[in-house]
């Protein structure tokens, strides 16, 4: 085991991170350890990164340690970039972190600048004197360089770029002209800017929940106003809690169709508040709450039809919107048909706010009984049955704690493997064949029930019910 | 027989005899609800989690066999009795539902009389039919027009041919306590008494199903 990171006071005992446990716990006998956690790390990471959406809508993940922010256009509402820079440092360390902040014209200058020392006035002299590690080349191209003589960038930034990359590599290149701001870099934000999007600051932090919620139906409101001028509608709302002490809280609402009407948005959002495990918490009280639209889609002006089939519509749609925030996307489904003979999986079930286009459903033919049951366990049920062998009806059969003496049955419809979608399927290792029989009991209750396995493909096939008809 | 038939929005419950009658029961809800809309209307199943445990799911290509289109069908499946119920009441009371099926498994606590009045109800005011299937319970106080006890029958005619015994347990407005014997046509979408194999059943009219008109 060894040390992967360090606190400050650490550090100045002569610690440092890659050394063995082992000889850590030597020199200093009392040192507390913990276990290393990445994922823990990760989602800390994204937690602050989430917290620093409140500046600017494009922020990217930099891991483990680092964010980055793109201020273009964002840094004259907090004072300018040494505002900016003042306030997210204030929010970061109110955490507990140890920040470092350094702005540049490019992402990876900033980085490099937040990363390594440096001295110098402007950006291009900082950047300069920057040591050649600043390049994160690893230990054997740096010592290339290095053992040529070339100790910063500014360094290297004089020599032809051709001659560097010809003798050095071309990877080293690169970097340095992404340093030097030739190149750049566009970052991947861990929310892409949603087209439509209001928010509201607070000079004071809004310490109550429901206020915070009327102040969200205003915002609602906005937003659907814009998008009514667009002509467009909203399929998804994310409304983002910013909290003074720099902890977010997002809540995120599906609509089955686009919508721009702000009290049933509200109302889905109430619904959604209603329906939390953990309520939201205002702390010391939220200080900007954001509404943002990502997913939008075009939506004309609403035109009713005398008949009212749309209005019918559109309540369907909204009920379904409410169930679906209630209860969660994956509990309100629509099924659809997959192409396959494997019972159980010729239905899928699908969120019922996605758009699903109506699939044909394959019907016996007319007056000939039910095929397929209407109830289907997943996975079937293992029962006890008594039939000929090697290929007979079955009897009787026991599930549940209950006989079932068979009547009538229907069968074998024999239903083959698919091999060919098998993982080590082969023509010769075909898998199980399944024998489905339909059988009425004495009782007149109708089950579906399967042999799983041929004799001839296995010794002792098993006996499972798989639904049940009406 | 059942002057006017099976009324439309109004609160309807179908007992299952017995757990075994489910599948049963649940395929005499999906029937009527075949009755009672037209063939594109939405229908809306709420099931608790615990049905999928006991019955299985709902499958599809069974739903099709009896003569429904899937497409229609949009299933809602709540974690517990309270949210199934709540969820239940708002579905009753949105106009663009034609049915509601409502399944409902063990005996439920939560659904006493005032839960039950205040789907029937919704379920006036808003023209839904909704169908409220228990397993596994016995009949309790409630609001609905009719309560019916449906156990599985053996198939006359065709094996495998859905047929049901239904009992009328109770009315609002009239007489209960007969019996029938019904078996399903799925390429008519009518039900028929097996042993005469004829046309009991009339079509639906506007604003009722029946379920049964001759005597």
């Amino acid at each position: 085991m060894r040390l992967v990171a360090l606190d400050p006071s650490a550090g100045r005992l002569g610690l440092s991170s890659g050394l063995s446990l082992a000889d850590a716990r030597a020199r200093v006998p009392e040192l507390a350890v913990f276990d290393h956690d990445p994922a823990a790390d990760r989602r800390w990471l994204e937690r602050l990164a989430e917290a620093c959406l409140r500046y600017t809508p494009m922020v990217a993940l930099d891991p483990p340690d680092g964010l980055v922010m793109d201020i273009s256009g964002c840094s004259h509402l907090f004072g300018g970039e040494e505002g900016l820079a003042e306030d997210t440092g204030r929010r970061l360390r109110a955490t507990g972190m140890t920040v470092r902040i350094a702005a540049g014209n490019t992402s990876a200058a900033a980085r490099a600048l937040a990363r390594n020392p440096w001295q110098g006035g402007d950006e291009c002299k900082a950047i300069r004197s920057l040591g050649i590690t600043a390049l994160e080349l690893g230990e054997e191209a740096t010592q290339a360089l290095l053992r040529a003589g070339l100790k910063t960038v500014g360094d290297m930034a004089v020599r032809p770029m051709s001659g560097l990359a010809a003798r050095f590599s071309g990877e080293g290149v690169e970097r340095l002209r992404h340093l030097l701001g030739e190149v750049e870099r566009p970052i991947v934000p861990i929310r892409p800017p949603a087209p439509v999007t209001a928010e509201r600051r607070f000079a004071e932090p809004v310490a109550h929940t429901e206020y915070a919620l009327s102040v969200l139906s205003e915002l609602v409101a906005e937003v659907g106003e814009e998008m009514g001028r667009r002509d467009i509608g909203g399929r998804r709302f994310d409304a983002t809690f910013f909290r003074s002490d720099g902890m977010t809280r997002t809540l995120s609402v599906e609509t089955g169709r686009p919508v721009r009407d702000a009290n049933s948005v509200v109302r889905l959002i109430r619904e959604r508040v209603e329906g939390l495990s953990d309520p939201i918490d205002p702390g010391f009280g939220f200080d900007v709450i954001r509404i943002d639209v990502p997913v939008i889609e075009p939506l004309a002006a609403a035109q009713l039809k005398l008949e009212g089939g749309s209005i019918s519509e559109m309540q369907m749609a909204a009920l379904i919107d409410r169930l679906t925030t209630r209860l969660g996307r994956d509990r309100v489904r629509r099924l659809a048909p997959v192409d396959t003979h494997i019972p159980e999986q010729a239905q899928i079930a699908l969120p019922a706010v996605e758009d699903m286009k109506p699939a044909a459903w394959q019907v016996s033919e007319a007056g000939e009984p039910p095929s397929r049951p209407l109830h289907l366990f997943d996975p079937p049920q293992p029962i006890e049955v008594m039939a000929e062998v090697p290929d007979g009806p079955p009897h009787r059969f026991k599930w549940r704690q209950g006989f079932h003496y068979i009547r009538l049955f229907e069968g074998p419809e024999r239903i083959a493997s698919e091999w060919w979608r098998r993982k080590d399927g082969a023509v010769d290792r075909p898998g199980l064949t399944r024998d489905y029989y339909r059988v009425e009991d004495a009782r007149g209750r109708r089950f579906w029930i399967f042999r799983h396995g041929l004799y001839e493909e296995k010794n002792k096939p098993g006996w499972y019910l798989h639904g049940l008809f009406a | 027989m059942l002057e006017g038939g099976f009324a439309r929005a109004r609160l309807h419950e179908f007992f299952a005899l017995d757990v075994g009658d489910c599948a049963s029961a649940a395929g005499f809800a999906t029937m009527l609800a075949i009755r009672a809309t037209e063939t594109e209307a939405p229908l809306l199943w709420l099931r608790c989690d615990d049905a999928r445990r006991r019955s299985g799911d709902i499958y599809a290509p069974g739903v099709a066999e009896l003569g429904s289109d899937p497409n229609r069908l949009i299933l809602a499946m709540a974690p517990d009795a309270v949210a199934l119920l709540r969820g239940a009441a708002d579905a009753a009371r949105c106009s663009g539902l034609p049915v509601l099926v409502v399944e409902c498994w063990g005996k439920c606590p939560a659904l006493d009389l005032t839960a039950s009045r205040r789907l029937a109800l919704a379920a006036e005011r808003s023209g839904t039919t909704v169908i409220m299937l228990r397993a596994d319970a016995k009949p309790s106080p409630s609001a609905a027009e009719t309560r019916w006890a449906v156990r599985a029958a053996r198939s006359a005619g065709e094996a495998g041919l859905p047929a049901f015994e239904i009992e009328l347990l109770r009315r609002r407005s009239g007489p209960a306590g007969m019996r029938w014997h019904l078996e399903w046509n799925r390429d008519q979408s009518i039900f028929r008494d097996p042993a005469l194999s004829g046309d009991l059943v009339s079509r639906s009219s506007r604003g009722s199903a029946a379920t049964s008109a001759a005597a």
